[in-house]
């Protein structure tokens, strides 16, 4: 009720300059220090830290945003812990910062304005796993190999698989994919429910304490809210995901074609025809050299498409026979297979790690990823574009990416210390999104808002949505504590 | 030659728990801690299943030691591909004490039974880390070994056997039968998958005693106590060298 009252009080024109104030904390000795005593009486001594090293990890991710730390950094060990660490900030008006493993792509643990992040990596117990209804529980420290591993006996996976080994609630929170999505789906269709604590340290149940049904039409979606708020409405501290067999054979193969046209066409036909494909991921030229270099492989250096097929050994030859046949047409080569575990995780290793791959390429630079996605059928078009876009004005982009959904990264790699270089890719990337917003697509189909996407947040949605936004954050934090400056 | 391998596989704490010392000192807090099959005993099967899938062998036989629940540790071998499992019933105290001299004796005793050419044991168990149980088998049938396998393979009617040995890799040709450890890099284990696992809840285990075996539990060793290691000490900083040799003085180091 008192969130309601005090939502009124605020209209939505003003939220995002309510909290602006330089930081203050360092300057008000008295102030931090009760502050500090009250968290060491919550979580215990060793649940907090001034340390500059300890708050300087806790203040970048991997992104190419610069590191801003918090003030404090906490450590939590349940989510009552949480809660009373959140009414403590709340009462002292100080920012708060969820941080999972920092692993995010869009400087979304900055601690723009200071104040106190909320490290969760204490709460790490995989809780009620329920195998005959595919569904488990799991806390913030939780991270997907970390799940995956503990389900290794069951013969069920979670498939969302992001680059790196993230958080689950994290992934919950920035909403994201992986390579898996073309068949499994994002977190977005696959969290059933979350535990959040909110601003003012009500601890809130999206879909009612301990409910896991896998389909519900009760009520506003508040699960969905919260997926994707990047730590804007509240603090995830428990996620009950939807679980899936592992099926019964997994076969990777390798295509090479002869163009970028040629491999996204073959890309759209395999969706249109119903293939099931579990995973079809595109990576460029430029790309392959960079993961042949960095992994030590020799994949022939033109565009290719790497493909998983899943399912039993009967209808994966009818899988594999369509696909064939469409990449043949196409002018596609013959298939390079992996079939057992150890060739296959070679393959998705040097997929996943084609950002590390692009960074080799010129040492010592920063790489920055762009994340379009648009419909299918525009996707020739876009990676056409965009590709003769980078050559044209000499910029470093290997591009990898999900094109089963109609995404894909631009990991470009560039000198921040070189003006010119920094003007050119900040154009290339606004020419890119206006290019995917005018095929009816999103600026970021995975990785966020963040702090460097909110201008094209607006662009994307619109003002009045951004205000539905807005009065929606007015109402769940009213005092925009909860990672102040991103987002919106 | 029977065509039939054995593999042992054993139930351990789960690799990503973290251990806990019982407040009495005799040993780790178990109940309720999560168990799963060791980790080098997933490679041993997934070896086991890989020469049966290229017709090499003709049966892959699970073993475990242990009480009721190592039977969910034999399902998961027989989801991996084993054709079917053997559980020698050890429980209470006789299983707390259970160690690689008795279970060596029982896959000793099972592989004359079983008629087996091959054994396949994890190198080590991540519990008690002993590296013993291969070896100890391997001594009391009179078999030969190939111990820290890293790559197995079949030449003519003998085993070649790569090792991984501190000076490096060591190959060697040994008769069949034989017993052969698995290391870490012999193999990358499958993950059970559910169709399979549904599969193996069909395939047989069959529970023996290991008096049924002529085999006597009892342990020759005495557990006096178990502590964990001691806590790390925080660090000091000293501002001149003249204060680091002092404090390395003090400490008797120098």
């Amino acid at each position: 009720m008192t969130l309601f009252m005090q939502a009124l009080r605020f209209s939505s024109s003003r939220l995002p300059f309510i909290c602006r104030r330089s930081r203050t904390y360092s300057t008000e000795a008295g102030a931090i220090e009760r502050v500090i005593s009250a968290f060491r009486s919550v979580s215990g001594d060793e649940g907090v830290s001034v340390g500059s090293a300890v708050r300087e990890q806790h203040g970048r991710d991997e992104s190419a945003h610069r590191c801003r730390p918090p003030d404090v950094v906490v450590f939590p060990r349940s989510v009552e812990e949480v809660s009373a660490l959140a009414k403590i900030c709340h009462h002292h008006q100080l920012p708060i910062i969820p941080f999972g493993t920092g692993t995010g792509l869009e400087g979304g643990v900055g601690a723009l304005q200071g104040g106190v992040c909320f490290s969760l990596r204490k709460m790490d117990q995989v809780l009620d796993l329920h195998q005959e209804d595919f569904d488990v529980t799991v806390e913030p420290g939780v991270t997907h190999r970390g799940l995956n591993s503990y389900l290794r006996d069951t013969g069920l996976w979670f498939p969302v698989d992001p680059g790196a080994d993230a958080s689950l609630c994290g992934m919950a929170a920035t909403s994201a994919s992986g390579t898996n999505a073309v068949r499994y789906g994002t977190m977005r269709g696959n969290v059933l429910n979350l535990e959040v604590v909110l601003a003012d340290g009500t601890v809130l149940h999206t879909a009612g304490k301990g409910r896991r049904p896998r389909k519900t039409s009760a009520g506003y979606n508040l699960t969905s809210l919260f997926v994707g708020s990047e730590g804007t409405l509240g603090i995830i501290t428990k996620a009950t995901l939807r679980l899936f067999g592992i099926p019964e054979s997994m076969v990777s193969a390798v295509c090479s074609f002869p163009s970028v046209q040629s491999a996204v066409d073959s890309t759209v036909q395999i969706l249109q025809a119903g293939v099931p494909i579990a995973r079809i991921e595109f990576l460029d030229d430029v790309m392959i050299n960079a993961c042949n270099h960095f992994n030590k492989l020799s994949y022939a250096v033109t565009p290719t498409l790497f493909l998983e097929f899943h399912g039993s050994s009967k209808n994966m030859e009818e899988q594999v026979s369509i696909t064939e046949e469409i990449t043949r047409d196409n002018g596609g080569s013959e298939f390079a297979w992996a079939e057992d575990e150890e060739t296959r995780g070679r393959l998705w290793k040097a997929r996943h790690d084609a950002g590390y791959a692009a960074l080799a390429l010129r040492p010592g630079c920063k790489a920055y990823s762009t994340d379009v996605c648009v419909p299918i059928s525009r996707l020739p078009q876009i990676i056409v574009e965009t590709k003769e876009d980078l050559i044209r004005n000499n910029i470093t982009g290997p591009i990898a990416g999900h094109v089963g959904d109609g995404n894909f990264h631009c990991l470009i790699v560039l000198d921040p210390n070189d003006p010119d270089e920094v003007a050119r890719v900040h154009s290339f990337t606004e020419r890119l999104v206006r290019r995917a917003l005018a095929m009816d697509g999103t600026c970021t189909g995975e990785h966020g808002i963040g702090l460097g996407k909110r201008a094209l947040l607006r662009e994307e949605v619109g003002p009045l949505a951004i205000s539905v936004m807005q009065g929606i954050k007015a109402t769940l934090d009213p005092k925009n504590l909860m990672n102040p400056g991103k987002v919106l | 030659m029977s065509g039939r391998v054995l593999v042992g596989v054993k139930r351990v704490i789960d690799y990503a728990v973290k251990i806990r010392v019982k407040p009495d000192r005799t040993g780790v807090v178990t109940d309720g801690v999560k168990h799963s099959m060791n980790p080098f005993c997933e490679i041993a099967v997934e070896e086991a299943v890989k020469l049966k899938e290229k017709k090499l062998v003709k049966e892959v036989v699970a073993v475990s030691c242990g009480p009721q629940q190592v039977q969910e540790t034999i399902r998961t071998a027989l989801a991996m591909g084993a054709d079917r499992g053997i559980h020698v019933e050890v429980s209470g105290k006789d299983y707390e004490t259970l160690g690689p001299l008795q279970v060596s004796k029982i896959f000793a005793a099972l592989a004359k039974k079983e008629q087996a050419d091959l054994i396949i044991l994890g190198k080590q168990a991540i519990d008690d880390d002993c590296n013993q149980t291969g070896q100890m088998t391997a001594a009391l049938l009179d078999w030969p070994q190939g111990t820290f396998a890293s790559e197995v393979s079949f030449e003519a009617d003998k085993l070649k056997v790569v090792r991984e040995i501190d000076g490096g890799l060591e190959t060697i040709k040994i008769n069949l039968p034989a017993v052969v450890t698995a290391d870490l890099r012999l193999n990358t284990p499958r993950y059970a998958t559910l169709p399979n696992i549904m599969k193996a809840k069909k395939k047989k285990i069959a529970n023996v005693k290991p008096a049924d075996l002529g085999v006597d539990v009892c342990s020759r060793l005495e557990v006096l106590k178990v502590d964990e290691p001691p806590q790390r000490q925080a660090g000091v900083k000293v501002e001149t060298v003249e204060d680091l040799v002092g404090k390395l003085k003090e400490a008797g180091r120098v």
